[in-house]
């Protein structure tokens, strides 16, 4: 057997550029433009992997995305790469190719052995064994001979993917001749045109069967078509891989980018689409036909045109159509001795370089490892090196199917082809079933006119035409042999009957049940065989068994195009602080909470220590907070007080103009959705402050509300969080420190109380002032344009240094709230938790107006006595702080359950012992009594308590 | 990617789009509002598998607008501002 | 009868051709009456008919399934078996069936691979940690299987995890649960249908329930695509699409469906041995016994009833995922697809009589009835069988939600399902 590379001929290769890569550690001449396969097959490599189940010997069996059997792993600038399709992926100098589910090399595989038990291991053997005692026993030594390509944790892709979005009027699939003519239409109509091909080269089948177009040979009329679509300014993308029609039209195409970079995903927004796609060839059944050595025809036609390169000395070639005729001939003419099957009793006339003969068919395939010959029906054998087989062509629909085209089975074809066009996509040439050139290029004309019109003249083909006359051979029952159906997955026919007999006869659960079409080609050369054989075996018409779902995508697609750009940091993107750049220069660590990159605590180091220190000088002196994550949206208009009563649960339209109250947010299911300060700028002006990390859902929320019951010309919203910067200076010396800072507004206490709002001016800008309190001691929050947020900052941390004001970050602030009770929604409230849990009932026994989630507060459920409630925990002294997340415990009989938990714990340095929030059955009414906390297993005491643990009076407010 | 039409901005892909919810679901107010009726307006839906009238939030534009919209074949017939004060 | 299936009769069969096994299940002609008719040919109504016939003896059963077995959510979900649940109400439904799970290939003979490999839930933060802290607790008081997990634990079962502290999610520690699994989920519809069959019960495919025959204002029956069959007691187990039933029957139910999208990568030799998930990413993986890795997020956010994936979800999903394990952006997609699922205000099931009398629901699931497929097989079974509740099915009636007893995890546990 000698597959070699002829001395002359091969469009795609340039033999000026001679290059060489490895494959199983043996060392593969080729050329520039040659594929992984074609310099395999140049250079007589035969057994290219090993099958899913069987560990069979693969060879190459086609020449494009199709292919079921040539699998390698690719080395390749330091990158190694899983299941790369040898029969596209280009050769280049030095790459290092490993057959797949092979070892140490496909051609002396260690599971070889596998096959010889394979009577017993039929379709969905798995589900009849290894019962006993359990399959988790089994499972690991099966997963080990399953998986096909490996993966190298330490490779990981050459950069960020790119991704486009495109629109165009329309997108052609496929630049073969009905896709050039598409194109050329709509090129010559103005339409704004996206032409793709998943070949380098354009052309499809033009760069290896024989036409004259125009009056040109095929191959140089679709290089002059793509040079005339350029002028026209169609955009042309080679290599690129039409895998996926979504919704409203959007196609994904893959684009390959060369060997360094990932793919490119594209995101074309057609308003219509033309699939050209081609059509796939489909192997003939026959024994043992898997054998490396034999080959889709069309295939060799292609290693022969293409890439120059012979695939065998002496070939059959077995038909049951005419399109194999052209391939015998030319490898005839090329000087391989070929024979042709013809399972029809007479063939095509016309010239013929071979021995043919009619009516006669293959019933095995000989060999040992790869194809030594054939065995006909008439008892005849032929020795051979190669079998290339054509069992007819099965119209590549995937997309088509996948806008929910409707197909149907066409005799003439022996295939299914769809039936019509969508609103949104046609098909045109061997995709729609066309078989002659003429047909293909008129098709492909006529479905762009039909779209946008166009008065480019239809390319004349002028060549003699392709016919098909295919009388098809299925596999049928009862065989005795074993006559695969997909290769990869080595289903044979056998499989196929077992899963007839066992009732699995719908054709999703034989795909589910046999594996049939569900490996890495996803059926394309196999799916029709094996519907053919479930046909017959069920005496249904193939157009009754049906298709499975055609699902994207069409040929398996990068990883990391899809993720494209969205890694690191720019995955779900921190939001950041105008003074994120003056918190570094004080060496804040930052983390991240709800969504925000916050200082956790200034000064590096462990953390704890720095942390106690702050909260402990806050209390002491003053802190600087940075809070400028509060959410700020302002409701205005002559409706905002009925808005603001409507969005609380707390009545806010009694609020004076300049005054700020506390209030909560809930949801219509009454649970506690948010809380925070609302400001009265003004008659009509409010200022929600919000959570943080909640701002754009309660903005959403206010909106909705807005829109849904009030005058929308009485009533406006506008968050104003990112315009503004807050800085909160806190604490005993905080109006000291404040009052040093020229802001020109009347710090005295009656002018600004506790809870009130005032304007001023920061160096001639706006700025106001609230007193509102997260720490439970005096508190002023400056707000100012963002842009002046530094200039602010900066004067408060100098004028802070005269009174030893301590920066703080959100853990001490943590600590400083949680002595006071001042709960963190999400924190120490969950999904289930009703205000009247966190000891704030008044609103629902007294307000009898609507407002947001009322009518929740009053179901059975919420009038349960038993409901969880704030609670403050405390323990003996000396003691470590309970463990956050720990559970409030109480026996039922042996068991424990669960009465609550803990949801805040620190240690206070200023009180000297820890203390804790929780959520706790009853809690409200169990002050003073002790539970038990368990946490990961440990038992400990706490002491119910209230929330509020410093300052229980709240003088510090105003001291 | 489903393109949505924003009566104000015009199509737009669907990720810009927020699901409010079925239009028509009048909220019930009052003080005698039975718990089985409470939970209707809160859970229940008709969540047709053919057209349906729905609430959408176009998040860049902050506007409400009704969009009238096949559940199964992802069709959208119409779309249109909400006029206010009717959900 | 059915055929015992085990090793020796592989055996057997193996060396004569393998002509002697008969038909997993039977295709009979339906007939005008039965005892029970459960409404999907799913997991869920597959293992109610099973149970039935078991545990309840009644045998005269059909389960009326629109196309073919298994084909709804049951042959479209990523398969992982958890019960790591934070309501004690939540616990004993899924820890019953997780139960049932464990000896459910013997139970069935039937080998549904369930494989107990364990699943991490990747935390990334302090704030996580204190969530899964309260999770891990509160599991471990309902007797479920849970841990903490540092960040060196969480290397230990997946070393090959994105552990840079430079990670946009860095690790910080899980949950996990070594009793958690997958398996094999037609395996799971088809065992349970081969054994109902077995048993007496009529799988009837192809067959579309176009209406209910009501009574005297109660459930008798189903119209169907084949025509009338009547039952006393009548069952629907059509998740991700029991709001269409519903309406045939006259109510609403608290769902809305929206499409859960999945995918699974080329077949790559053992990487991955458990089932891990970030909450950071909302990407969950793990690796099936064919080598391929099945890859899950969270819901689209568009109502829908098309059982097809979409480009945006899958993109995220997948950003993800090479965000959680970067060796895997060397790989490519195989195959992507969706399942409708319904989506629940509490996330939790809903189980119990209907409305309409005579009719039990099954519905509800959400992204994780997979799992529950034994449990809520039994809990229906039960209903059918009593006409009332098993004490495991009864939180989780639909009259919960006039009363505001919802069950809801996600409120509970901050862990998506």
């Amino acid at each position: 057997m000698s597959a070699r590379r002829l001395d002359r001929g091969g469009s795609d290769i340039d033999r000026s550029r001679p290059l060489e890569f490895a494959f199983d550690g043996q060392k593969v001449d080729g050329f520039h433009g040659d594929t992984i396969a074609s310099a395999l097959l140049a250079s007589n490599i035969r057994i290219v992997a090993r099958s899913f189940k069987h560990h069979r010997p693969r060879g190459v069996w086609g020449a494009g995305v199709e292919e079921p059997n040539a699998l390698v792993d690719v080395a390749d600038l330091g990158r190694l790469t899983p299941n790369v399709r040898a029969t596209v992926a280009p050769a280049r100098p030095g790459l290092v190719a490993r057959s797949v589910n092979a070892s140490p090399t496909a051609r002396a595989d260690r599971y070889a052995f596998l096959d010889r038990f394979a009577r017993f291991i039929p379709a969905g053997f798995y589900y009849k064994t290894f019962l006993w005692p359990n399959w988790r026993s089994y499972e690991n030594r099966i997963r080990a001979m399953a998986g096909l390509g490996r993966v190298d944790p330490a490779s990981v892709a050459g950069g960020r993917a790119d991704q486009i979005n495109a629109h165009c009027d329309l997108l052609v699939v496929g630049a073969g001749p009905a896709g050039l003519a598409a194109a050329l239409q709509a090129g010559s109509a103005g339409a704004s045109t996206i032409l793709v091909d998943d070949g380098a080269r354009p052309g499809g089948s033009l760069r290896h069967r024989a036409g004259v177009i125009d009056g040109a040979a095929a191959i140089d009329w679709a290089e002059a078509a793509v040079a005339e679509l350029k002028r026209q300014g169609v955009e042309y993308l080679p290599s690129t891989t039409a895998f996926g029609v979504y919704d409203h039209n959007l196609v994904g195409l893959a684009q390959r980018r060369g060997e360094a970079r990932p793919d490119t995903l594209w995101r074309v927004r057609a308003r219509h689409v033309i699939v050209a796609a081609g059509a796939i060839e489909r192997p003939l059944p026959f024994a043992n036909n898997d054998l490396p050595g034999i080959m889709s025809a069309d295939a060799a036609l292609i290693y022969l045109r293409r890439y120059g390169v012979i695939v065998g000395e002496r070939i059959v070639v077995a038909t049951n159509n005419d399109s194999a005729y052209e391939v015998a001939d030319a490898l005839a003419e090329a000087g391989a001795a070929v024979t042709v099957i013809d399972s029809r009793a007479n063939g095509r006339a016309g010239k013929l370089a071979s021995d043919v003969r009619f009516g006669r068919r293959l019933t095995s395939a000989r060999g040992r490892q790869v194809v030594e010959g054939a065995m006909l029906n008439d008892g005849a054998t032929i020795a051979a090196d190669c079998i290339l087989v054509s069992g007819g062509w099965t119209p590549t629909v995937h997309l088509f199917c996948q806008a929910r085209g409707k197909l149907a089975w066409r005799d003439e074809l022996a295939a299914f082809a769809p039936a019509g066009p969508t609103s949104l996509l046609s098909v045109a040439g061997a995709a729609a079933g066309a078989i002659s050139l003429a047909d293909t290029l008129a098709s492909g004309a006529k479905a762009a006119r039909e779209f946008c019109g166009g008065a480019a003249p239809i390319p004349v083909s002028a060549g003699r035409e392709n016919t098909l006359r295919i009388d098809p051979i299925w596999s049928s029952a009862e065989r005795t042999d074993r006559v695969w159906i997909d290769y990869q997955s080595d289903v044979t026919a056998k499989d196929v009957e077992l899963a007839a007999r066992e009732n699995f006869v719908s054709v999703e659960h034989l795909k589910r049940y046999t594996t049939l079409g569900m490996a890495t080609d996803q059926g394309k050369t196999s799916n029709i065989g094996g519907l053919a054989l479930m046909a017959e075996i069920t005496g249904r018409q193939i157009a009754e068994v049906g298709t499975t779902t055609y699902r994207p995508p069409y040929a398996p697609t990068s990883f990391a195009s899809l993720a494209g750009l969205r890694g690191g940091a720019l995955m779900s993107p921190l939001k950041r602080l105008p003074l994120e750049a003056a918190h570094r220069a004080r060496g804040a660590v930052f983390r991240e909470y709800g969504g925000w990159l916050r200082p956790a605590y200034y000064g590096g180091g462990p953390g704890e220590p720095q942390i106690q220190e702050e909260a402990r000088q806050a209390r002491r002196s003053a802190a600087i907070f940075d809070a400028s994550t509060l959410g700020k949206i302002e409701v205005v208009g002559p409706q905002a007080a009925e808005f603001v009563d409507f969005i609380y649960y707390n009545a806010m339209s009694t609020l004076r103009p300049g005054r700020c109250r506390y209030g909560l947010m809930l949801s219509e299911s009454g649970i506690v959705f948010d809380d925070g300060v609302l400001a009265r700028l003004g008659e009509d002006r409010f200022l929600v402050s919000c959570s943080s990390s909640h701002v754009g859902a309660v903005h959403a929320r206010l909106e909705e509300w807005r829109q849904d019951r009030f005058d929308r010309k009485r009533l406006f919203i506008h968050n104003a969080t990112s315009h503004l910067a807050t800085v909160t200076v806190s604490g005993p010396r905080a109006k000291a420190l404040l009052s040093e800072l020229a802001l020109r507004i009347d710090l005295d206490d009656s002018a600004l109380p506790h809870m009130a709002v005032c304007d001023g001016d920061f160096q001639g800008g706006e700025m106001r002032v609230a007193r509102v309190s997260f720490t439970g001691d005096r508190s002023y929050e400056i707000s100012v344009p963002a842009d002046r947020a530094e200039d602010l900052w900066m004067q408060l941390i100098e004028l802070g240094k005269r009174f030893e004001a301590a920066v703080i970050g959100v853990e001490a602030l943590m600590i400083l709230r949680a002595e006071k009770g001042y709960i963190g929604i999400g924190k120490d409230t969950d999904g289930a938790t009703m205000p009247h849990d966190l000891g704030m009932a008044g609103p629902r026994e007294r307000r009898l107006d609507e407002y947001v989630g009322r009518r929740s507060l009053f179901t059975e459920e919420a009038t349960r006595a038993d409901r969880r409630q704030l609670v403050g925990l405390s323990v003996s002294a000396g003691e470590p702080p309970l463990a956050t997340g720990a559970h409030g415990v109480e026996a039922v009989g042996s068991k424990q359950r669960s009465i609550g938990y803990v949801t805040s714990s620190y240690m206070s340095p200023t009180l000297g012992f820890p203390i804790a929030l929780g959520l706790i059955e009853r809690g409200a009414s169990r002050r003073g009594e002790a539970v038990d906390i368990r946490h990961l297993g440990e038992m400990r005491r706490a002491t119910i308590g209230a929330p509020c643990a410093f300052d229980l009076g709240g003088t510090r407010l105003n001291a | 990617m489903q393109l949505f039409p924003c009566p104000f901005c015009g199509p737009r892909d669907e990720t810009e789009f927020h699901y409010g919810g079925e239009a028509g679901n009048v909220r019930p107010e009052g003080a005698n509002v039975s718990a089985d009726f409470w939970a209707n307006y809160l859970w229940f839906r008709a969540n047709p598998t053919g057209p349906s009238r729905e609430i959408w939030m176009h998040m860049t534009c902050g506007e409400f607008f009704v969009m009238t919209r096949d559940a199964s074949t992802h069709v959208v017939a119409d779309s249109s501002p909400n006029s206010g004060r009717e959900p | 009868m059915t055929r015992r299936y085990s090793a020796l009769s592989l055996l057997k069969e193996g060396l004569t051709g393998h002509r002697g096994w008969a038909p997993a299940w039977r295709t009979p002609v339906p007939k005008t009456s039965y005892d029970a008719i459960v409404i999907g040919g799913g997991g869920h109504g597959l293992a109610a008919a099973y149970y039935l016939a078991k545990t309840h003896g009644i045998r005269r059963t059909a389960v009326l399934e629109k196309g073919w077995i298994g084909g709804g959510n049951t042959g479209r979900n990523t398969t992982v078996i958890r019960s790591n649940y934070f309501y004690p109400e939540s616990v004993a439904l899924y820890g019953l069936s997780h139960r049932l799970y464990k000896s459910l290939s013997a139970e069935l003979n039937y080998n549904i691979m369930f494989s107990p490999r364990g699943m991490v839930t990747v935390c990334h933060s302090e704030a996580e940690m204190e969530i899964a802290a309260r999770t891990v607790n509160a599991m471990q008081i309902n007797g479920v299987d849970a841990e903490l997990f540092s960040s060196e634990d969480v290397r230990r079962v997946a070393p090959i995890y994105n552990f840079s502290p430079k990670a946009r999610f860095p690790v910080h520690g899980g949950v996990w649960q070594p009793s958690a699994g997958v398996a094999r989920h037609d395996a799971v519809a088809w065992g349970y249908a081969r054994a109902a069959s077995g048993l007496g019960v009529d799988i009837i495919q192809n067959c579309e329930a176009l209406g209910f025959i009501i009574e005297a204002g109660r459930c008798r029956g189903v119209e169907t695509s084949l025509g009338p069959i009547r039952a006393e007691r009548t069952g629907m187990a059509v998740a991700g699409h029991s709001s269409a039933l519903a309406a045939l029957a006259g109510f609403k139910l608290p769902i809305n469906s929206y499409a859960l999208q999945a995918c699974v990568s080329e077949p790559v030799k053992p990487i991955l041995d458990t089932v891990v998930t970030s909450l950071g990413t909302g990407t969950y993986v793990s690796q099936s016994d064919k080598g391929e890795l099945v890859i899950g997020g969270g819901l689209d956010r568009i109502p829908s009833y098309a059982q097809r994936g979409n480009l945006p979800v899958l993109e995220t999903v997948i950003a993800g995922l090479i965000e959680m394990f970067p060796a895997f952006g060397q790989l490519k997609l195989m195959r992507q697809w969706a399942g409708i699922v319904d989506v629940v205000p509490d996330s939790s099931p809903i189980i119990g009589e209907s409305p309409l009398p005579g009719l039990y629901l099954n519905c509800g699931w959400g992204t994780g009835g997979f799992k529950a497929i034994p449990a809520g097989g039994t809990m229906l079974a039960h209903l059918l069988a009593k006409g009332a509740h098993h004490p495991i099915s009864r939180p989780f009636d639909l009259s919960r939600f006039a009363k505001g007893r919802l069950i809801d995890e996600a409120a509970g546990s901050g862990i998506a399902h």
